[in-house]
C-alpha cells in the first residue's frame, strides 16, 4: 500500500526515528502508535478509555502525515465492528481499549473470530471488575485470551517492556494477517503510562517481512459475471454446519499454535522453585530470581509470552523433569494465570503456590519474600 | 548486587509544585547519560488530596517493576505529601525536604476530582508555588532516615522566581545521587523546555540558575547506601 | 452515475424478470409468504441494476429477518451482528471510499440495540446508505415489541397491547435522523405498498452516496403477516391503513430541500 508522505518535516522525523534506529525515551502508548505506523496499519477505530487514550492521540497526530486514517466512534462496539469492515476490503485496522471497553469489544471480536477476519487489539489492562481503577492490573487476561461466546481462537502477546510493546505490536499485525485470527497485544496501565528507553526501527531494515493485507470482499470484477459474489455470514441454520465450520477452525488453530507460541524460561540445574509470571510482573519475577540465585536459591523463571496459545507443553516439560520443583505463580489478578498453569500441569504432583495481588503492582522484593516464606505448596490436581 | 546499582527515587508534593517535571527530567537525563531509566507518575480518576507522586528508577542494568516499595531517596515538597509516602521509607532512605517557611499551594480536593480520568497530576491547577509565609514543615522522626533539608522555596522566591522551585529540588537530587552530570541534566531541561526557552529566553537562565542553586544547596554526600 | 463508471450488463438472456443483481441460485428466497422484505430487496436490486453499480456495492445485513438476505444478491455481502451493520459498513467505506456501502437492517437493529450507531453515523455524515425495514416488531425472535410497535398493538411482550404510559409511542426514525444529520443528507420513509415511490427513494439514497452528498437513510414500512397474525387483506389494511397514522411516508431531507423543509 505504500506510505504516502504528506509532510516533509514529519517524514524526516520518521526517517530519523525509525531508519536510524535511534534509542528513544517515551511512554508505552506512544510506542504503540509508532509500532502501528511501522507495521503498516491503515486505520485505527477507537473510543476513549484510560489508560490507552494516548495511543489514539499519537496515532491521530501521525496519520494525516502518512496517509493513514483514524475515526473516533460512538463506542467500543462501533470501533470493534468498523475494524472488520475495513479489514474485509483490504486494509489493516486496529483499536486499543481497556476494562469495560474490553468487555464491549468482545462482541465484535467474537465476530472476527467466527469469520476469521484479521484485526489487532491493544489492551492496556486497568483494574477490575467494573470501572474499578484506571491504573493497572492483569485482570483482563482471561477476557482477552478466551472472552466471547466461543473457543478463544485468538493470539495474545503479553509484553513486559517498551521494546517488546514495539516489536510485538508489529508482530501482532503480521500474525493477524497471516493467520486470520484476532490478535492482541496485552499491555497494562503501567506500560501505557511509564517512560523508558526503546529503539524504534523499520521492520524492513531488520529483514522483517510485513504480511500484506488482502481484500476478502470487493475484489475486482463484476460479481456473477467475472467472479462469484462473496457472501460471508456468522449465522448457521444447523448445529452440524456450525460444528463442521468450528472443527475446521480449531484444526487450523491447533496446527499454527506451535509456530505462534512463545515463552521465556531460565531454569538452573536441580531447581527448587520456578517463578511463573507474564507481562510486566515477569520483570519483577526475573529480578527476584536473580537476587535469589545470588543468595544461593536454585530458582528458575518461566514466562509465557503468548498467553494464548499458552506454552503449556514447555511448562509441563520443566515441571515433569523435576517432580519436587515448587511453582510460584505471581500475577496482579486473583488466579487467572494460576488457572491456566494448573490446567497445563494436570496429573503432575509438583506443588503450586501463588502470590496473587489483583489490581496492584508486584515488586521483585515481594516475590523474593514469598519464595522465602512459603515452605510447602498445595499440589495440583 | 543489582539493588546497589539501582536508585529508587520518589518525588511527592502538591499539584503545581512541578513534581512530575522533576521525575521526567531526572529520567530523561539518566536516559541521555546512557543509563537504564524508568519514570511513572501516579495517576487515577482523581488525585487524592491533590498529592502528586512520581516514581523514578535509574540503574546500570535492567529495571524490574515500575513501582517499588521502599525508596532510596524521597523528595518531599509538602507536609501532606510526606504523610502520604511514609510507607516508602526504610532505614537509610535519604529524606530531602523543603524547609522554607512558606505554605505550599493546596489544591481543593473536589476541584481535582472532577478534572477527569486522564490527569497525570494536577500541575496545571497551581498558580503559585510556596509564595505565602507559613511555618516550616516538620520532617518525620522515622528511624534511620537521613534528613536533608533545603530552603528551596525561599531561594526560588527571593533569588529567582517561584516557577523554578522544582528545578532547585531537581538540582539537589542530582547532587545527592551522584550519578548524573549537571550537563546531562541541562540537556534534559533544554529538550523538555526548549520551545518555551526560545519564546522567553530568561526562562532558560532561571532554570539553569535554579539547577546550579540546587546543586549547591546540598553538600556532595559521602557514600550513603546501606 | 459517476464519471468513468461503465454501466454493468443490464440484461441476462432468459432472465428478464428478476433484477440482474438478484442471485438466482438462492431463489426462491427465505422470507415468509407476504413478508415485505422481498419487495424492498427487489426494489433495491432493480435500483442497483439501473445505476450500474453492481461491481461497487458492499452490502451488509443485520440480525433479525434481514439476515436472511445474506446471499440474496449478486453483490458481496457481510452479515454482521444485531445492530452492528452500520459500523461495519462505515469501517469498510472509510477504508475504501470508492465502494458503495449499504447497511440493511430491521427496526430493532436500527432503533433499539444499534440506535447509537444510526444516530452517530448520521450525525457524522457518514457516506453510506442505511435501509431500515419497519414492520413494527421483532419478527425473527417471535414477535416482541419493538420501538416501532403501534399503541395498542399486541405482541409477545405486550400481550394486552402497547401502552403509551409504560413503553412510549412509536419511534420516528427518519424524523430523528433528519433532525440531526448534516447538510447533504438524504432521509425518507417509503412503504412496500408504493413500489415506484420506494424505488425512487432508494435510487435517490444511493445517488446521494455516489455523488458524495452524505448520509442516506430510508425507512421502509414493511409487512409481517406471520407475527401480525393477519391474512392478506388484513396485512394490507394494517400497512396502508394503520401504519401511516403514525408514520408519514415521504422525503424528510433531500439535496434540494435543506433541513426543516420537509416535503411529503
Amino acid at each position: 500500500m505504500g506510505i504516502k508522505i504528506v509532510s516533509r518535516q514529519l517524514s524526516g522525523e520518521y526517517e530519523k526515528v525509525l531508519r536510524r534506529e535511534q534509542r528513544s525515551f517515551m511512554t508505552g502508548n506512544e510506542v504503540v502508535a509508532w509500532a502501528a505506523l511501522a507495521a503498516g496499519a491503515d486505520l485505527m477505530y477507537g473510543y476513549p478509555i484510560t489508560p490507552q487514550n494516548e495511543i489514539m492521540h499519537y496515532w491521530a497526530r501521525l496519520t494525516p502525515h502518512f496517509g493513514r486514517g483514524f475515526l473516533q466512534t460512538e463506542d467500543e462496539m462501533s470501533a470493534g465492528f468498523a475494524m472488520p469492515g475495513g479489514a474485509l476490503v483490504g486494509k489493516k485496522t486496529f483499536s486499543a481499549t481497556a476494562g469495560p471497553g474490553n468487555i464491549l469489544m468482545q462482541e465484535p471480536i467474537a465476530m472476527a473470530e467466527m469469520m476469521r477476519i484479521p484485526g489487532v487489539w491493544i489492551i492496556q489492562q486497568r483494574g477490575g471488575p467494573s470501572t474499578a481503577t484506571v491504573i493497572y492490573s492483569q485482570q483482563e487476561l482471561r477476557l482477552t485470551a478466551t472472552g466471547g461466546n466461543g473457543e478463544g481462537l485468538r493470539i495474545v502477546y503479553s509484553t513486559a517492556s517498551h521494546q517488546e510493546l514495539f516489536e510485538y505490536t508489529i508482530k501482532a499485525f503480521n500474525s493477524a494477517w497471516r493467520y486470520r485470527f484476532p490478535t492482541f497485544v496485552l499491555g497494562d496501565g503501567y506500560q501505557a503510562k511509564m517512560r523508558e528507553a526503546v529503539t524504534l526501527f523499520r521492520p524492513e531494515n531488520r529483514g522483517w517481512e510485513l504480511v500484506p493485507a488482502e481484500p476478502i470482499l470487493c475484489l475486482p470484477g463484476v460479481p456473477a459475471r467475472d467472479r462469484d459474489p462473496v457472501h460471508l455470514r456468522n449465522t448457521f441454520n444447523l448445529e452440524e454446519e456450525l460444528y463442521t465450520r468450528l472443527m475446521d477452525q480449531l484444526a487450523v488453530y491447533e496446527r499454527i499454535a506451535p509456530e505462534v507460541t512463545e515463552w521465556e524460561a531460565e531454569v538452573p540445574p536441580e531447581p527448587e522453585v520456578l517463578l511463573v509470571a507474564h507481562g510486566i510482573v515477569a520483570r519483577a519475577a526475573r529480578q527476584a530470581k536473580e537476587s535469589l540465585n545470588r543468595q544461593g536459591w536454585k530458582v528458575g523463571y518461566f514466562r509465557p509470552v503468548t498467553v494464548r496459545p499458552f506454552p503449556g507443553q514447555a511448562l509441563r516439560q520443566i515441571a515433569a523433569a523435576s517432580p519436587n520443583l515448587r511453582l510460584l505463580v505471581v500475577e496482579s489478578a486473583y488466579g487467572q494465570l494460576l488457572a491456566m498453569v494448573k490446567a497445563e500441569l494436570y496429573g503432575l504432583t509438583n506443588p503450586v503456590d501463588s502470590l496473587l495481588k489483583p489490581g496492584v503492582g508486584i515488586t521483585a522484593e515481594e516475590i523474593a519474600a514469598a519464595v522465602d516464606q512459603t515452605e510447602e505448596g498445595e499440589a495440583v490436581s | 548486587m543489582v539493588a546497589e546499582k539501582t536508585w529508587k527515587i520518589l518525588i511527592a508534593g502538591e499539584g503545581g509544585q512541578g513534581v512530575q517535571s522533576i521525575g521526567e527530567l531526572l529520567a530523561e537525563a539518566a536516559f541521555q547519560a546512557g543509563k537504564e531509566a524508568l519514570y511513572i507518575p501516579n495517576f487515577g480518576v482523581e488525585q487524592r488530596g491533590g498529592v502528586s507522586i512520581a516514581f523514578v528508577q535509574i540503574a546500570e542494568g535492567s529495571i524490574g517493576a515500575p513501582k517499588f516499595q521502599k525508596a532510596d531517596l524521597v523528595a518531599v515538597l509538602s507536609e501532606r505529601a510526606g504523610e502520604r509516602i511514609k510507607g516508602y521509607l526504610r532505614a537509610g532512605t535519604i529524606y530531602l525536604y523543603d524547609q522554607s517557611a512558606f505554605k505550599p499551594p493546596v489544591i481543593d480536593d473536589r476541584t481535582v476530582g472532577i478534572q477527569g480520568y486522564e490527569t497525570v497530576a494536577p500541575e496545571a491547577f497551581a498558580r503559585m508555588t510556596g509564595a505565602e509565609p507559613g511555618p516550616p514543615p516538620r520532617p518525620p522522626a522515622a528511624d534511620g532516615v537521613r534528613l536533608v533539608g533545603i530552603p528551596a522555596a525561599q531561594v526560588a522566591k527571593t533569588e529567582l522566581t517561584n516557577r523554578v522551585f522544582n528545578i532547585i529540588v531537581l538540582g539537589a537530587i542530582v547532587q545527592l545521587i551522584q550519578v548524573l552530570s549537571p550537563a546531562q541534566v541541562e540537556a534534559a531541561i533544554e529538550k523538555k523546555f526548549g520551545e518555551k526557552f526560545r519564546a522567553k529566553p530568561e526562562l532558560k537562565t532561571w532554570n539553569l540558575q535554579a539547577l546550579a542553586k540546587g546543586l549547591e544547596l546540598v553538600a556532595a554526600p559521602e557514600p550513603v547506601r546501606s | 452515475m459517476t464519471e468513468g463508471q461503465k454501466p454493468v450488463l443490464q440484461e441476462t438472456p432468459g432472465n428478464t424478470k428478476l433484477p440482474l443483481s438478484w442471485r438466482k441460485e438462492t431463489k426462491p428466497h427465505r422470507f415468509c409468504p407476504g413478508c415485505g422484505h422481498g419487495i424492498a430487496l427487489k426494489a433495491l436490486g432493480e435500483v442497483v441494476d439501473e445505476l450500474g453499480i453492481l461491481d461497487r456495492v458492499l452490502y451488509g445485513c443485520d440480525i433479525g429477518c434481514s439476515l436472511l438476505s445474506w446471499d440474496f444478491f449478486n453483490f458481496d455481502n457481510i452479515q454482521t451482528h444485531h445492530g452492528r451493520t452500520i459500523p461495519v459498513i462505515v469501517g469498510a467505506k472509510r477504508a475504501r471510499p470508492e465502494l458503495i456501502g449499504i447497511a440493511y437492517m430491521g427496526d430493532g437493529g436500527g432503533y433499539a440495540i444499534g440506535a447509537q450507531h444510526l444516530v452517530n453515523a448520521a450525525q457524522r455524515g457518514e457516506k453510506i446508505t442505511a435501509i431500515l425495514a419497519n414492520n413494527t416488531l421483532y419478527a425473527m425472535t417471535g414477535g416482541q415489541m419493538a420501538p416501532t410497535t403501534l399503541p395498542g398493538q399486541k405482541t409477545g411482550t405486550t400481550p394486552y397491547g402497547r401502552e403509551e404510559a409504560k413503553t412510549g409511542l412509536p419511534m420516528l426514525g427518519p424524523e430523528l435522523v433528519a433532525a440531526i444529520a448534516p447538510e447533504g443528507s438524504y432521509v425518507a420513509r417509503a412503504t412496500v405498498g408504493e413500489y415506484q415511490q420506494l424505488k425512487k427513494y432508494l435510487q435517490k439514497a444511493l445517488l446521494n452516496q455516489m455523488t458524495g452528498g452524505g448520509f442516506s437513510f430510508v425507512e421502509v414500512l414493511s409487512t409481517c403477516p406471520t407475527n401480525w397474525r393477519t391474512n392478506a387483506k388484513q396485512t394490507w389494511a394494517f400497512l396502508q391503513g394503520e401504519m401511516p397514522r403514525y408514520y408519514k411516508v415521504g422525503e424528510f431531507r433531500t439535496a434540494d430541500a435543506p433541513p426543516g423543509e420537509e416535503e411529503g
